[in-house]
């Protein structure tokens, strides 16, 4: 951190006091909860991108599965519809594991002109005894009161346990397809992981069994209070009556700060152990592979082995910033996970604030997240002021004034090309 | 006559369907072959331009209609086609000009062209949502069906109805249309074979004097003509909407990579063999089979091998185990 460096966060900082002081409080703590969340996924990419010049473009899946386990350690189990269902279900995966596992030893063992017909004659009888045990379990846990669950539930654990376990299981998930896919050059790559986040979404969306889908999981349990809660106690009361405030509006302050530090102190344990990472011989060894694979491969470095595990960090890292967004939403909601919101804007965030630089990757993802979210009023504004000739009523004028929203693509687009034409490095390069 | 009404039945639900989805699809998988051939990169920014074409085409429509234009049983924005190419021209030779050429003097590296079509990308989508909004638009009109299911039912005496819509016949004719004329372009043409000596081998083409600079426009000219037929065809098929062309982008995407990237026939193939699997593995197959089957014996599910709600993801599958089993597509291309 240099002196410059420092100055950008302060200006930042400077931005965010004026939103608390010209809109309010709320909604500037608002802002910064998520500017942290954000800043955790730019993180996440950067060890990608950063250290090892991988071009994932699959960043919406690994915070969706990230988001998955929230729900999935923090919801109350169903009973009844693991009564119903769960062994129709888990017999139905282990056919399905049993299957594939035969397909990949047959892929092994057999030679190729009776390869493809063995591995027919394994799938159909597989797939056919999958789907029998499936369909009918899946049935009965949907049936099961379908206003309320109609889904397994979850462990009932702590949601905080949920963002290492969603650490994990984003790991897991990138660990799988980091195998398949990071033989492939760059674009092909980030074309594989769109796809396969595409698909984790489908997944997400349209099990219902597994995540009541676009019916959506609401009211996950909370780290912190409730407000309500804290209405009623003597001390914020009185805390509110010094300071001469709304206690209602004191406590949603409350709440949010208490996010902020839990989010902070996230932040900073992945920060100090991603600064130690980076500057550990691990760390220059990635880089020496991102600069010139041939050559570091020479020197016998292992280089499709050392990608594997920067990719699975990354996206471990994209995964448990998911789970934070679920704990702080308390819902999951399959339906408004979009590439452009989750992956593209992600990097966006990276690409400014300096690809390879964990501190340029945190102020590129406050900045970006507070842009995004103030570029809406600011876009009307514009819309406004551009719209202004026009009499009241003209239909061009309504039209352009009711989609102004929209307008926060092409700020976003426009900052992406400015930086990459003319400050490649970002705000804060790699040193 | 039960074998007479399966197949009528598989004709209407899938394959006259899926045809048109791989004519549409296959159409921008050749915009995204162009420009691959000629620039060297995955143009994330391509659907994107899908959606500005066939939204001017859309305006022009409104416009046409408005003072009364009609162009008889066909869909008005067939006339109005002409000004959203040309408009789409414009934007493709805009971002060439303003952003692309900096980086191609630079020769950069593919992924620096990729991360900058993701910046096009933004910034296209945005103007086209601030002009039209994210609402959906109908924009076909003119006749609805060239047959209806009802008047086939009449002439053939079947049980089942076989239903062509107008817009489907055009989505064919149109793209065998403009598949031929690339074809012509590209094999025929000067500039066409200009275009495919400086693909091969960029170098020994500067050297014989092609003006890099003409190719490259003449590439992003038949990226957005492409662009806006599919686009067009697409929403008339179905409907405009803005949202839809970012879902369409990874079904093209693997079109172009399943056929072969770089390869106009590959892109073509892909996009058929995209199709055809989207639809018949999420076809049920219940009916078709009690037809065919002896006696009046019923299968007991739907016989549907995926739920419709993947439809979109299998795509992406077929897309994963192309890139698993055989990363040069199915016609080899050059491999990214």
């Amino acid at each position: 951190m240099k002196q410059k460096d420092l100055l950008y966060f302060a200006i930042f900082l400077i931005f965010l006091i004026g939103v608390g002081w010209l809109q309010s409080w709320n909604v500037a703590f608002g802002i910064l909860n998520m500017c942290l969340i954000s800043a955790i996924m730019a993180l996440g990419v950067n060890i990608q991108w950063g250290y090892a010049g991988l071009f994932n473009a699959g960043i919406m899946g690994f915070t969706a599965l990230g988001g998955l386990s929230a729900v999935l350690v923090s919801a109350k189990p169903v009973s009844e519809a693991w009564a119903a269902g769960g062994l129709g279900i888990i017999g139905s995966l282990v056919i399905l594991g049993m299957t594939v596992s035969a397909i990949l030893y047959v892929r092994m063992k057999i030679a190729p002109p009776l390869r493809t017909w063995s591995i027919i004659v394994v799938i159909l009888p597989g797939y056919w005894l999958f789907q029998g045990f499936y369909s009918s379990a899946v049935e009965q846990i949907e049936t099961i009161n379908p206003a309320l669950t109609g889904y397994l539930g979850g462990l009932g654990l702590p949601i905080i346990t949920a963002w290492l376990i969603g650490g994990l299981v984003a790991a897991g998930g990138a660990w799988l397809i980091g195998r398949i896919s990071l033989g492939l050059r760059a674009d092909y790559l980030a074309i594989a992981t769109l796809g396969i986040s595409e698909i984790i979404i489908a997944i997400i969306k349209y099990e219902e069994w597994l995540t009541r889908g676009v019916k959506n999981v609401t009211g996950l349990p909370r780290p912190v209070p409730y407000e309500v809660n804290l209405i009623e106690t003597q001390w914020l009361v009185n805390l509110a009556e010094s300071l001469s405030a709304n206690p209602v509006a004191m406590a949603s302050l409350l709440v949010k700060f208490c996010y902020l530090m839990l989010f902070l102190g996230m932040l900073a344990i992945l920060m100090w152990l991603s600064e130690r990472a980076l500057k550990s011989p691990w760390g220059r060894m990635m880089r020496a592979i991102r600069d010139n694979r041939e050559a570091a491969s020479a020197m016998g470095k292992d280089v499709t082995g050392r990608h594997l595990q920067t990719f699975v960090l990354g996206c471990a890292v994209c995964g448990i910033a998911g789970a934070m967004l679920v704990t702080l939403d308390g819902q999951l909601v399959p339906g408004s996970y979009t590439p452009l919101r989750y992956t593209f804007l992600i990097w966006v965030m990276v690409i400014l604030g300096g690809s390879g630089n964990n501190w340029g990757s945190v102020l590129g993802g406050c900045i970006i997240w507070f842009v995004w979210i103030q570029a809406e009023p600011l876009g009307y504004a514009l819309v406004e002021a551009v719209t202004f000739p026009f009499e009241e009523g003209y239909w061009l004028k309504g039209h352009l004034i009711e989609n102004a929203a929209q307008t926060r693509l092409i700020l976003m687009g426009g900052i992406l090309l400015v930086v990459m034409r003319f400050a490649p490095k970002g705000l804060i390069p790699e040193r | 006559m039960d074998f007479l009404n399966a197949i009528v039945l598989f004709c209407n639900f899938v394959l006259v369907p899926a045809t048109t989805y791989g004519a549409q699809l296959a159409l921008g998988a050749l915009g995204i072959t162009v420009i691959y051939r000629i620039l060297r990169f995955a143009n994330f920014a391509h659907s994107e331009l899908m959606s500005w074409g066939a939204m001017l085409t859309l305006f022009m429509t409104w416009y046409l209609q408005s003072v009364g234009i009609h162009a008889g049983p066909l869909p008005t924005a067939l006339l109005a086609l002409p000004v959203g190419i040309l408009g789409a021209i414009a934007m493709a030779l805009t971002t060439e000009r303003t952003v692309y050429r900096f980086y191609r003097k630079q020769r950069a590296s593919s992924i620096t062209f990729a991360i900058v079509s993701v910046g096009v990308m933004f910034v296209m989508a945005g103007l086209t949502r601030f002009m039209i909004g994210p609402g959906e638009q109908v924009m076909a009109d003119g006749q609805r069906f060239l047959i209806k299911a009802v008047e086939f039912k009449r002439m053939t005496g079947l049980d089942e109805g076989l239903a062509i819509k107008t817009t489907q016949v055009i989505t064919i004719a149109a793209a065998i249309a403009m598949a031929g004329f690339l074809f012509w372009f590209l094999y025929r043409t000067r500039s066409g074979k200009a275009m495919r000596a400086f693909s091969d081998n960029e170098d020994l083409a500067l050297l014989s004097g092609i003006n890099p600079d003409r190719i490259v426009a003449i590439a992003w000219i038949l990226a957005a003509i492409l662009a806006t037929l599919s686009g067009t065809l697409y929403g008339l098929d179905k409907s405009y909407k803005p949202f839809v062309f970012m879902q369409l982008l990874l079904p093209i995407f693997a079109s172009a990579i399943v056929g072969g990237i770089g390869q106009p026939v590959g892109a073509i193939l892909g996009g058929f063999v995209i199709a055809y699997s989207e639809v018949l593995l999420t076809y049920a197959y219940r009916k078709f089979v009690t037809y065919l089957a002896p006696g009046d014996w019923k299968p007991e599910g739907l016989l549907q091998l995926l739920s419709t709600d993947y439809k979109f993801a299998i795509s992406f599958i077929i897309l994963v185990i192309v890139l698993l089993i055989r990363p040069t597509g199915i016609i080899r291309g050059k491999l990214l």
